[in-house]
């Protein structure tokens, strides 16, 4: 174990920081991120986030916490596609696209023009790839917040969610208010990715997402058993990923330290390509969102 | 703006717009627009490892980029019903940001200036050496000519697989095609563009051009003219104002396809036979 | 000789016997059906006929000569012209139903395919055959249901096919959308000699066309005419329990029986 818990890695501050983030961002991704693949929304998701980028691009050309920028704009841009709506998956996919071209095409100014302003160059870095170690303590009770909330709203909304993922017509029939659960739904997507914007970077936090979430539907039957499994592998993943970047301090290039987003990645996918491995559990209903052609045998 | 340097530029984003409009006709045809997004972000990993390295960026961008292709069309599983997209999403997704982990990784151990990284996802096509002109026009013609040449089969198999399958043309074969072809496309591209909005430049044109025409031809030749007026809007701009290359593609593209999407709704929509 | 014949084929899937001992032939210019409950192998079989799976037994001849999945590109198989259920496109695809047809002709080919008037030409009289023409310029993603089956029809058509292979061409079609490809398909039949073969699970829609059916309930099949096939002893055998077929205003219904 000397060699996987360097010295000085719990009782550092950062780090004590980085592990309660890190452990708030993974849980509320693994939870929220089981419907979003259950939804077909894997791509809108991962839009949310880089739209997201633009928001802590411009958060950092007015001097803000990023955090707020990240939000801000996650949420603009979740009730924007909510609004564009679900019918036509194809096109839908391709104004989410436009959009996200252009929302990067304005992060790419903002970050320009920040540089310019503040003479910093390590911006883009931290705003793409996370600054998990570098967060200050101010804004920890307000990141903790955010998450507990956007938990507590889709645990309250459970049942509903998964409905009207599997079957919009089906909730409406029994009365569900479709819109307004999918605003909510994307609302606490937005938080969810902006969390895991500020650890690991807008253009990453997609990992913690989708990653964990598909992993856990493969192996398990039931959507909450992804749920508890998901949160629980995100979870792991973000720890392990502190404690790998903590050390590789000691590892090659000397004194630099490997990127925290790197191992929570290459340890997610790790993770989603281990589920290949065993044989599939009988598979929870996705969402016909383009019609599933059932022909007989 | 127009003078020997910038000469440079000019060129080498035209040939990238011309590219770019093609594959991006069919990256939007065959819902493939995810894809689009991942592979440039595993150029953008493979020029960051080629910089580590200290070798040519062009050997980096092919590799990663069509390594990116082989793993999403190897993983993404074949067919093309709702179940199928949905797990080739995922498998995209995971791809596209293992790239970029990768990516960071690699600029974060090596000695890449901030700038840099900044060009390799945003855009810098400013400085374009002359060596590098030759190299991005002979990926240029590569990827044109494996487009032409395969027109036929990937309308086929777009529109409808299974018949496809039933003359002897292999979807599975299809998908990878393309995908590496697309890898190719934007492992030029990425140096020029920038890994972020090389999507822009596929997607935005593409999707104007099918909302306006329903032609097949035309809609892929209308594509590669508006991502050149895109391209070379963008330039003029950027020039002027110093402003990243990046901002006015992004921009200028979703204005096309805004365009587009007016023309559409105005316009009748069902032709008769004349 | 037959057109198409198949003898004693069997499919196993997954471990399961999905198929045994299927046995039919056809003439050409005959319309038979295929029919039988959701998840019978209608559906299966026809993959069978194109060459998409292997069967586990049996063998199968066109025009007298035997069929291997492997020889996917032998003219036997370009005498196959198959019309799937759907197109996998979206309203905003830049294919006008013409340019769907031209595809029949050589979309597997490589290349551009240069307009030409002769191809025009072959694509208009396809499209005629079933009387798409009025919308030959319209987006294909934007045309009905039945106006979509139409164009697949002639996109099969154009590669003047011996055989033509629908699935489930009346699943999602109104009443008289249904009545209207059903006529085609009939049209077809009889006046240009080319033999149809469809899969539905309700055969009432085509009793006044179908010249025989086959018959695909529990993994097997009974094929002949209509009358000889679909009665209350045949079917019984084939489900393996009890049904009555009762023939009402011309219409011909299958009752299982309590047990």
């Amino acid at each position: 174990m000397h060699y996987l818990f360097e010295p000085g890695l719990f009782s550092s501050g950062p780090v004590r920081t980085a592990l309660l983030v890190g452990a708030v961002v993974a849980i509320t991704s693994g939870v929220i991120g089981v419907f979003t693949v259950l939804r077909g929304q894997s791509f809108a998701g991962h839009s949310l986030a880089d739209v997201a980028t633009t928001g802590g691009a411009g958060a950092f050309l007015v001097g803000l916490n990023q955090f707020w920028g990240f939000l801000a704009a996650g949420v603009a841009a979740a009730a924007v596609m909510e609004g564009i709506g679900v019918q036509r998956r194809r096109g839908r996919d391709v104004a989410t696209g436009v959009v996200l071209g252009a929302a990067l095409g304005a992060a790419a100014l903002f970050l320009y023009l920040g540089t310019l302003r503040t003479a910093t160059t390590g911006a883009s870095f931290t705003v793409l790839f996370g600054s998990i170690f570098v967060i200050s303590q101010d804004t920890v009770p307000a990141l903790v917040a955010s998450g507990v909330v956007a938990l507590l709203v889709v645990a309250l909304l459970a049942r509903v969610l998964l409905l009207t993922s599997v079957s919009p017509d089906l909730a409406r029939a029994r009365g569900v208010n479709v819109r307004l659960v999918g605003i909510a739904y994307l609302a606490a997507l937005a938080v969810s990715v902006s969390l895991a914007a500020v650890a690991i970077g807008a253009v990453l936090s997609t990992a913690l997402l989708i990653g964990p979430s598909a992993t856990a539907l493969r192996i398990t039957k039931t959507p909450a058993r992804a749920m508890a499994v998901s949160a629980l592998g995100g979870l792991l993943a973000t720890w392990l990923g502190i404690v790998l970047a903590y050390d590789s301090y000691y590892w090659p290039p000397h004194g630099h330290g490997w990127p925290v987003s790197f191992f929570v990645v290459a340890l997610v996918l790790i993770g989603y390509l281990l589920s290949y491995v065993r044989p599939r559990a009988k598979r929870v209903p996705r969402s016909p969102h383009e019609g599933v052609e059932c022909s007989p045998a | 703006m127009f003078s020997g340097l910038m000469m440079n530029t000019w060129i080498t984003a035209s040939i990238v717009a011309v590219i770019a409009g093609m594959t991006g006709f069919f990256a939007v045809l065959r819902g493939q627009t995810f894809a689009a997004h991942a592979i440039p972000n595993g150029a953008f990993a493979g020029a960051a490892g080629a910089s580590l390295l200290g070798i040519n960026v062009i050997w980096g961008l092919l590799v990663f980029a069509v390594g990116g292709a082989l793993a999403i069309g190897a993983l993404g599983g074949e067919g093309r019903t709702a179940l199928r997209r949905s797990r080739n999403d995922v498998v995209t997704a995971l791809a596209l940001v293992l790239m970029l982990g990768l990516g960071a990784l690699f600029v974060s151990m090596g000695s890449q200036y901030a700038e840099e990284t900044y060009a390799d996802l945003f855009g810098e096509v400013f400085g374009i050496s002359q060596g590098e002109v030759l190299p991005i026009a002979a990926l240029g013609i590569v990827a044109a000519a494996a487009i032409a040449v395969a027109f036929r089969p990937l309308m086929l198999t777009s529109a409808l697989p299974e018949v496809a399958e039933a003359r002897g043309v292999s979807t599975r074969r299809a998908d990878l095609y393309f995908l590496v072809v697309m890898a190719l496309a934007t492992s030029m591209t990425v140096p020029v563009v920038g890994a972020l909005l090389m999507f822009s430049l596929m997607i935005g044109p593409a999707a104007a051009a099918r909302s306006v025409t329903a032609r097949p031809g035309t809609a892929l030749t209308l594509s590669v003219v508006i991502a050149l007026a895109t391209v070379w809007l963008s330039i003029a701009l950027s020039y002027q104002t110093n402003w990243p290359l990046g901002f006015f593609v992004g921009t200028i593209g979703a204005a096309f396809y805004l365009i587009g999407q007016a023309a559409r709704a105005v316009a009748p929509h069902r032709a008769v036979a004349g | 000789m037959p057109l198409l014949t198949l003898d004693g084929i069997g499919v196993r899937l997954g471990g399961r016997q999905v198929l045994s001992d299927v046995t039919f032939s056809l003439e050409k210019g005959d319309f038979t059906g295929i029919i039988g409950p959701n998840g019978a192998g209608k559906t299966t079989l026809l993959r069978v006929i194109l060459g998409l799976i292997e069967p586990s037994g049996g063998r199968m001849l066109v025009d007298g000569e035997p069929l291997h999945r492997k020889t996917l590109r032998n003219k036997n198989r370009a005498a196959i012209g198959y019309v799937p259920q759907k197109l996998v496109i979206d309203q905003d695809m830049p294919l006008r139903a013409r340019d769907v047809v031209s595809l029949g002709l050589d979309g597997h080919r490589l290349g551009f395919g240069f307009p030409s008037r002769q191809r025009r030409e072959l694509v208009d009289a396809a499209l005629a055959d079933v009387g798409a023409d009025g919308y030959a310029d319209a987006r294909v993603g934007e045309l009905s249901g039945g106006e979509q089956q139409r164009v697949l029809v002639a996109h099969a058509l154009i590669s003047r096919p011996k055989l033509l292979l629908l699935d489930e061409p009346l699943a999602n079609l109104d009443l008289r959308s249904e009545q209207e490809i059903v006529t085609v398909l009939g049209k077809l039949a009889r006046e240009h000699e080319i033999s149809v073969l469809l899969s539905a699970h309700d055969m009432n829609p085509l009793l006044a066309v179908m010249d025989r059916i086959v018959y695909v309930a529990n993994g097997q099949a009974a094929s002949g005419p209509t009358d000889e096939v679909v009665t209350s002893e045949g079917l019984s055998k084939l489900y393996g329990h009890h049904v009555d077929v009762v023939r009402v205003h011309g219409r011909v219904l299958g009752v299982a029986a309590e047990d």
